[in-house]
């Protein structure tokens, strides 16, 4: 069981960074939807929802999305959905439910780096980054490889470009977590491909958009790796790996499947 | 730590536990409409609304819910009512542990989505889970109600 030794509510994000950092175990509780399972102690649970961290900007340029966005908010957001042809609100369709997507947080997701996240194979694909309080900005391609460290994901932005996109998953029933998941883009002549809940976290790999079938999944193979656990075997993973591949690339080229 | 919160429209004032869940405190002031089926966040029986937004009570602090304002199933009055109706007359209830949930998530449903689809309906009622229906008799009852509604 979680328990919880202290809450705070922090009013603005330099409150929560000095109180996160005031204890190695303290933590910043986003959703709290992955942390309620856990059985651990938190001497200090902080909490983002007075940062103004809960709305979607969108300039000329990006979408700027709070951390504290809730996956209904990315599943609804017109604008968003349209530049990559509903392929985030596709992403998060089939995660539990409606009351699920209106508590789990974006920055929760992210910051996790969860294997199984649906999420972060879509945003994977598209030209994003990630805004933390103290390291700044980096690209969310480096940032799945930076180290856990004390630091608050304050945005995700999705800069606005023009491309194709789709997202591919097995559940073994419909709200559950994906076995496998694929995502794709298709920006400047560029594929991007990105496989996630192998079950290890979502990796992306860029590939000439003229680059054949074969190819494409060799690269795939190469850079994205499955394993068993106990959701799925390793040779289950591969088989789904290259036939949601097969299908993502399929749809980002307008081919029949 | 001191919350203060209204629920269904009653101001109330406590000093709770810091990891105390909403779905406890809301049970222990006689809301006990809000039921626990699972303890993963995963069936939905203890959805209440959250300022009109549909949530998982189960897994929100009740600290969270300060400043806010909750409606259970106590509270949602006549709306709760019709659709119990529908659900009666399609025998939708078996042991009715989950329609409490149920009817929330329809209630945020109907404000929110016009004209529904099956698809639709199907696709934001996925959270709430029942286990001796097939939810075949529930999508009938669903599917009347919102029609009579519209009308």
């Amino acid at each position: 069981m979680l328990k919880i030794q202290k809450y705070v509510r922090a009013e603005s994000l330099e409150e929560a960074y000095q109180e996160l950092i005031k204890n190695r175990n303290n933590q910043i509780i986003g959703g709290m939807l992955w942390l309620k399972m856990e059985d651990r102690v938190i001497p200090s649970a902080i909490d983002l929802s007075k940062c103004q961290l809960d709305s979607i900007e969108e300039n000329e340029n990006e979408f700027k999305i709070g951390a504290m966005c809730t996956f209904y908010q990315l599943e609804t957001h017109e604008a968003l959905n349209q530049m990559c042809q509903g392929m985030i609100a596709k992403s998060v369709r089939d995660i539990v439910g409606v009351q699920f997507k209106n508590m789990a947080t974006i920055g929760g997701s992210i910051y996790s780096r969860f294997g199984f996240s649906d999420i972060l194979t879509a945003l994977l694909c598209l030209d994003c980054d990630v805004v933390c309080y103290k390291k700044g900005q980096i690209a969310l391609k480096e940032y799945i490889h930076e180290p856990y460290e004390k630091d608050i994901l304050t945005h995700v932005i999705i800069h606005k470009r023009k491309m194709k996109a789709a997202f591919e998953c097995v559940r073994r029933s419909s709200t559950d977590f994906s076995v496998l998941n694929a995502a794709g883009a298709l920006i400047d002549h560029q594929l991007r491909i990105c496989v996630g809940a192998r079950p290890h976290k979502a990796e992306m790999i860029e590939i000439e958009e003229q680059c054949d079938l074969q190819d494409i999944l060799k690269q795939v193979h190469e850079a994205m790796p499955c394993e068993s656990n106990m959701r799925a075997s390793k040779e289950y993973r591969e088989h789904l790996r290259d036939v949601l591949v097969e299908k993502v690339v399929n749809e980002l080229k307008g081919e029949k499947a | 730590m001191k919350i203060s919160l209204t629920v269904n429209g009653r101001k109330i004032q406590e000093d709770i536990q810091e990891s105390m869940l909403l779905i406890d405190f809301l049970r222990s002031h006689g809301y006990t409409s809000v039921k626990r089926g699972c303890e993963t966040s995963n069936c939905g029986l203890c959805t209440v609304l959250m300022d009109d937004h549909p949530i998982l009570s189960c897994s929100m602090l009740a600290a969270r819910a300060d400043g806010h304002s909750i409606v259970t199933l106590e509270g949602a009055g006549k709306e709760a009512e019709a659709f119990a109706e529908f659900m009666a007359k399609e025998g939708a209830e078996q042991c009715g542990f989950c329609s409490p949930g149920l009817i929330m998530n329809v209630i945020a449903m109907k404000k929110e989505l016009k004209n529904p689809t099956k698809e639709e309906i199907k696709q934001y009622l996925s959270g709430n889970l029942c286990r001796c229906s097939g939810y075949m008799s529930q999508m009938r009852a669903i599917e009347k109600y919102l029609q009579e509604e519209s009308v």
